[in-house]
């Protein structure tokens, strides 16, 4: 059982100056699992998947205490290589943020990056990722326009590709349909229901329908805190805390 | 109660209103009025400039050296002394200053040093140009050992151009949205792909468009070249980037101030003063087209 979890997390605090974000978080990823983080606006829960793939770092003035295990390693190590943590934990963003380039080169970013040269290889890993992404049949003919032309909801389908491609263990995903229309929601919720063969997933969401849709195991969040954690199923239909209780039943948040 | 309050508001407003639209007017019309100026003073300047100085130019002003004392002939080798020297300064100081620029905004932290480099930056762009050709003279031509010179010219104008050319560029690099640095570091690129391969592409068409136009500012400059790289007269054209040079901007102040025969050679003056801008409005239009073209390129 124990050793089902890709990322451990203990006793996590983090602080944006002087403000406490999150105090004293403990949760842990099960491997091939998908994980919601839900919670109002505020509760910490995007701040702390960023901690996952240390993209709190680029912000100033912030501090972490604790530990966070990616398998073996604790991924605040001082000797850790950042930039490699961030190849293993790959990230999908609220908005869809294509580069403004085309939609092949966008896909062979990441191998580009990672010193892959071999053109056959990157040609194959960029149809197998937008294939993943179930983008592959929208764009197949036009791999050299432009990804700034693809619709929102392509344009997110484009961003997974993109993370996936560079074969990462983790996708984090911050809210990944907020920007998006119900057709490409339910695409992208179906994409993620399939991508949990291959890698384990931790998504932030608004939506508690979403959540209960696509997730195995939902985290909830308040005010900084980790209030509860459990089945997916239980937490909607039988959840042991009060202040869950209100928050899915829609009484505040 | 109800039709107390509409009363009220009825009375207030009549007057208010009347009030408020008149003010309306007079506001939107002394804003117009300040932007028919500053394109008035641009036309007018150009049609003193036409007027006087269309009859000098020919086929012989535009291709010829001066000849008698600077009375006849043409001002070719001040026309490729300019380009000369824009092109020398822009070599020189895009390089120097895109990487300030990326410096400056990508990777210093907000601290006392990036202050202190601000600061220079700032004050650099209030300095004199003649303080800038003193400058020149004494570091590049006498220091350094350059001479008068092209070199020497150049690389005061580039000097000249910096504050310019990295505000722009801070500009454009700043304008390119954050989360395409997030996605790029994400994947796991390194601070620097992320720059080279996303932010200065992104940034390019802003910072071209930024260069060019601070060099088209610096090409009409006459002090800071006037003790280091231009001359009265030179009777060859250059040969080496060390040799003195002829220049549009010192040309018109040599021939209205100093020259054998001030009143004679007026058209000349204009004649000469009317390529000089128009080179400097081909120059920023070119900036406008690379821009445009890129852009396009870029979005979609």
């Amino acid at each position: 059982m124990e050793s089902d979890m890709k990322i451990k997390v203990k006793d996590l605090n983090f602080y944006y100056g002087d403000f406490k974000a999150l105090s004293s978080i403990s949760l842990d990823f099960r491997k091939n699992h998908v994980t919601a983080l839900i919670g109002p606006s505020g509760c910490g829960k995007s701040t702390f998947l960023r901690c996952l793939n240390r993209m709190n770092d680029l912000v100033d003035k912030t501090r972490v205490e604790g530990q966070i295990m990616l398998d073996k390693e604790d991924i605040y190590n001082s000797g850790l290589d950042v930039v490699e943590l961030r190849r293993k934990v790959g990230m999908v963003f609220q908005k869809p943020n294509p580069f403004p380039k085309s939609i092949y080169e966008n896909v062979a970013y990441g191998l580009r990056v990672n010193g892959i040269k071999d053109k056959n290889y990157i040609e194959y890993q960029v149809e197998k990722s937008i294939k993943q992404a179930a983008l592959w049949d929208e764009v197949k003919d036009r791999l050299k326009d432009n990804a700034l032309g693809l619709s929102g909801g392509q344009q997110q389908r484009l961003c997974i590709a993109r993370a996936l491609a560079v074969e990462p263990e983790v996708v984090l995903m911050d809210e990944p349909a907020s920007a998006l229309d119900p057709i490409a929601t339910t695409k992208i919720e179906e994409l993620i229901h399939e991508l949990k063969t291959e890698y384990t997933i931790v998504i932030v969401t608004h939506n508690m329908q979403q959540a209960a849709r696509v997730s195995d195991t939902t985290a909830f969040f308040y005010m900084g805190e980790l209030i509860e954690v459990a089945d997916t199923d239980t937490i909607f239909t039988n959840p042991g805390n009060k202040k869950t209780e209100d928050y899915i039943t829609g009484r505040f948040g | 109660m109800l039709e107390n309050n509409c009363k009220i508001n009825n009375q207030v407003s009549c007057r208010s209103l009347l009030l408020r639209r008149i003010t309306e007017k007079i506001v939107f019309n002394i804003l117009r009025l300040s932007a028919l100026i500053c394109a008035g003073a641009l036309l007018i300047l150009f049609y003193f400039l036409i007027k006087r100085g269309w009859t000098a130019i020919t086929w012989e002003f535009l291709t010829q050296a001066p000849r008698e004392s600077m009375t006849e002939g043409g001002i070719l080798p001040c026309i490729l002394g300019t380009l000369g020297l824009s092109l020398g300064a822009i070599v020189v100081a895009l390089p120097i200053g895109v990487m300030t620029s990326v410096y400056l905004t990508e990777y210093a932290k907000d601290g006392k040093i990036l202050r202190i480099i601000r600061l220079g930056i700032n004050n650099l762009a209030g300095v004199p140009s003649v303080v800038f050709g003193l400058f020149g003279l004494a570091v590049f031509c006498i220091y350094l050992n350059m001479g008068v010179s092209l070199a020497a010219g150049a690389l005061t104008l580039s000097l000249m151009s910096l504050p310019i050319i990295i505000g722009s560029t801070e500009e454009a690099l700043k304008s390119v949205p954050d989360s395409y640095r997030y996605a790029s570091l994400g994947l796991g690129a390194t601070k620097w792909q992320t720059i080279k391969k996303v932010i200065l592409p992104t940034a390019l068409p802003g910072i071209l468009t930024g260069a060019i136009l601070s060099v088209s500012r610096v090409a009409g400059e006459t002090a800071p070249i006037m003790f280091t790289g231009a001359v009265f007269f030179s009777p060859n054209l250059p040969t080496s980037i060390f040799d003195e040079v002829m220049a549009l901007p010192y040309h018109i102040y040599v021939l209205a101030t100093a020259g054998t025969n001030i009143e004679q050679t007026r058209h000349l003056q204009y004649g000469t003063a009317l390529v000089l801008i128009v080179l400097v409005f081909a120059v920023n239009l070119m900036a406008i087209i690379i821009r445009s073209k890129l852009r396009k390129r870029m979005k979609l």
